[in-house]
């Protein structure tokens, strides 16, 4: 007899890179080799307590972790139902979950001997996160950034310069991060004898989308810990935004065989669904792209079409090959909120709490919105507050002056 | 199963030459136009004719191809209509070879088996996917080689003689060796390390073996065929058409004649390559 459910929802992807019909390797010949590679250099370095030991020293006095686990009492009452927490990612070095997963990658790239790191990039917190890794230890850091995106996120722009990275800006395509991906796929096609691709979500060819879920899923490790300590008990739902996922990822995948556990993934639905948006579970189909089989917003000849969102870092056409996968089997609830909600949470949340959220964990918000107020007062609802809100504050400025016009 | 691939390189060996192999992308600059261009490589001396199958994120080309590739989506191209351009090609010229290479996206949502079915109905010969090494041979390769297409595989300087054997396990036609780690329309390879390249590669295969990437005139593609079994230019090509079109980027009366002037004194060089070495 099939068994539709696996045994555990933790145990993917399979030797290939596989999570049921979603991951695999769709590269070009040359990249082979240096996947391969990797994928040798990451097994080794897991089972290195070396490696890891070195890693946790940074984490704690570099990152700057554990981010807390902050009840949101105001946001709470205000909603009138489930008790939020806030998992403070954007309270870490760089502001935002970012830098987890570079400092790992970091690390496999000096382990593999790599001098040269490339980075894609569409918010630029990936692109600050590997900038700033790239200063730490003395690597030479380019990243590609779309046109657009580079226009959008000046602040971002800024910084990756001072800390002495090369920002490449992307005039081919959308001029958005899908473009960026491809132009640092080129580039590592022309480098690869020396450079290592530092990609900044869950997705392109096995292993990166495990290795980064490895690197992001301490938030979730954290969370589950300081939930026993404040509540003693698990919590009872998690919700995140996802462009690519990788926050989403590492809050959720430490609790994926957690049944009690309620898990929602939420997509940029831009302008709304059927119109311009970047939600690529709620409005597109699996195919193939950047290295993975996954959801993608494409046309009926398998072109791929043109996503937006309000927010940069959301502002891409597919999204991890894993969330595909957790979609398909059914466990996380996939749901989208659109330029305007999330709008609308930034502002609330700003207002509430002081903090102001990036754009990207504002659309969780805009759903926390939704969901809290449904759940009794004794259910416990956790956010990932993915990264701070700096880099969106001047875009959120014009907005808001020019809709108070 | 003796494919039109076959017969081509075991015509071109008894001849003692290399083999010019052309590419241009399907539709470009419009699909009128794009038929004509392809019926014309074979008069001015192509050999083989790869045909690029247009794509939105060709992550392995070069700025000429990706532009050539949008202008192609832009007018009305799909791979349902490079088929179309495919039958009407065979209706004149049974006998050159013709490859489609591509990514695998719009193979995929068209569904393989249809694909391939209808591809081989049309008169494909063979298939170069840029994103499907080995390791997903299940997808693509093994269905297309069963329906009697060949599945042309890409070898790279960073294949080595350890990885070559999975490369060529299930690779047939002819082998493709890029001659450079790097996107298409890049800087040119050096005729010398291409030659020792290929001849380790040839102590692994008996299939011919054309080399490609970084080839943009007669000169390079003479050099490059006295190394190899064929000659491979695609991104001068493109170059050469896109230079011919009007401030829209439609063609002109001049299109056609653009890349035909240029195929021909390719295959010049090429032709050369032997008449040289014997």
């Amino acid at each position: 007899m099939n068994i539709a459910k696996p045994n555990s929802y933790r145990s993917g992807p399979d030797e290939r890179g596989h999570f049921g019909i979603f991951g695999g390797r769709f590269v070009a010949e040359t990249l082979m080799p240096l996947i391969l590679d990797l994928e040798k250099a990451y097994t080794a370095a897991k089972a290195d307590p070396a490696f890891q030991a070195e890693m946790n020293g940074y984490l704690k006095n570099y990152v700057g972790r554990p981010s807390p686990l902050y009840f949101a009492e105001r946001l709470t009452e205000h909603l009138g139902g489930a008790k939020i927490y806030l998992k403070r990612e954007e309270l870490n070095h760089t502001g935002s979950h970012k830098v987890n997963n570079v400092l790992g990658q970091i690390m496999l790239a000096r382990r593999m001997g790599k001098k040269r790191i490339i980075a894609e990039t569409g918010a630029g917190q990936h692109g600050v996160a590997t900038a700033t890794l790239c200063a730490r230890f003395g690597l030479e850091c380019v990243v590609y950034m779309g046109a657009v995106d580079v226009e959008r996120q000046q602040p971002n722009v800024i910084r990756m310069e001072m800390l002495g990275a090369t920002v490449m800006p992307v005039q081919s395509g959308t001029r958005t991060l899908k473009d960026a991906m491809n132009e640092a796929l080129r580039d590592w096609v022309t480098n690869v004898h020396n450079t290592f691709y530092c990609i900044g979500t869950v997705a392109g060819p096995h292993p990166y989308p495990t290795l980064v879920r490895d690197f992001q899923s301490i938030i979730g490790n954290e969370t589950k810990a300081q939930m026993q300590e404040v509540e003693g008990r698990l919590p009872d739902s998690l919700v995140a935004c996802i462009g690519g996922g990788s926050n989403a990822m590492g809050l959720f995948h430490p609790f994926l065989d957690d049944p009690s556990v309620e898990i929602f993934g939420v997509e940029a639905a831009g302008h709304g669904l059927t119109q311009l948006h970047a939600a690529s579970i709620a409005g597109g189909r699996p195919g193939v792209l950047h290295g993975n089989r996954t959801y993608l917003l494409m046309d009926a000849d398998g072109q791929i079409q043109d996503a937006h969102s309000i927010s940069a870092g959301l502002d891409y056409p597919g999204i991890g090959p894993e969330h595909s996968w957790l979609h398909e089997v059914g466990r996380v609830n996939y749901l989208s909120a659109t330029d305007d909600e999330a709008l609308a949470a930034f502002q609330l949340l700003s207002k509430l709490e002081g903090i102001i959220p990036a754009l990207e964990p504002a659309h969780a918000i805009a759903k926390v919105m939704e969901l809290a107020p449904k759940r009794p007062k004794d259910h416990l609802m956790v956010v990932n507050l993915s990264g701070r809100g700096d880099k969106d504050v001047p875009q959120v400025g014009d907005i808001l002056r020019g809709k108070s016009k | 199963m003796t494919t039109r691939i076959d017969t081509r390189f075991a015509e071109l060996k008894k001849q003692g030459r290399a083999a010019f192999v052309t590419y241009v992308m399907a539709g470009d600059p419009d699909i009128t136009t794009s038929l004509e261009i392809v019926k014309a490589l074979p008069k001015a001396g192509a050999e083989i004719i790869e045909l690029g199958i247009p794509f939105t994120d060709p992550m392995a080309d070069g700025p000429s191809i990706q532009a050539a590739g949008l202008r192609a989506l832009k007018g009305g191209m799909t791979l349902k209509k490079t088929l179309e351009l495919v039958r009407a090609f065979r209706k004149d010229d049974n006998a050159t070879p013709l490859v489609l290479m591509g990514y695998y996206n719009p193979i995929y949502i068209y569904g393989v088996d249809k694909f391939l079915a209808d591809a081989k109905s049309a008169g494909v010969d063979g298939l170069i996917v840029v994103d499907l090494p080995p390791e997903e041979d299940d997808e693509l390769c093994i269905p297309a080689l069963k329906a009697g297409l060949n599945f042309i595989r890409l070898a790279t300087p960073t294949t080595d003689d350890k990885r070559l054997p999975a490369v060529l396990t299930n690779t047939s036609g002819f082998v493709y060796y890029v001659s450079i780690a790097g996107i298409t329309g890049a800087a040119a390879a050096d005729a010398n390390v291409v030659g020792e390249a290929v001849a380790r590669i040839k102590r692994h295969t008996g299939l011919p073996i054309c080399v490609g990437f970084g080839i943009r005139t007669p000169e390079a593609a003479r050099a490059i065929a006295e190394k190899a079994d064929g000659s491979v230019v695609g991104t001068a090509l493109v170059d050469a058409l896109k230079n011919s079109l009007d401030a829209e980027g439609r063609a002109t009366a001049k299109t056609v004649n653009a890349v035909a002037e240029l195929t021909a004194a390719l295959a010049q060089g090429v032709k050369a390559a032997k008449q040289a070495a014997e």
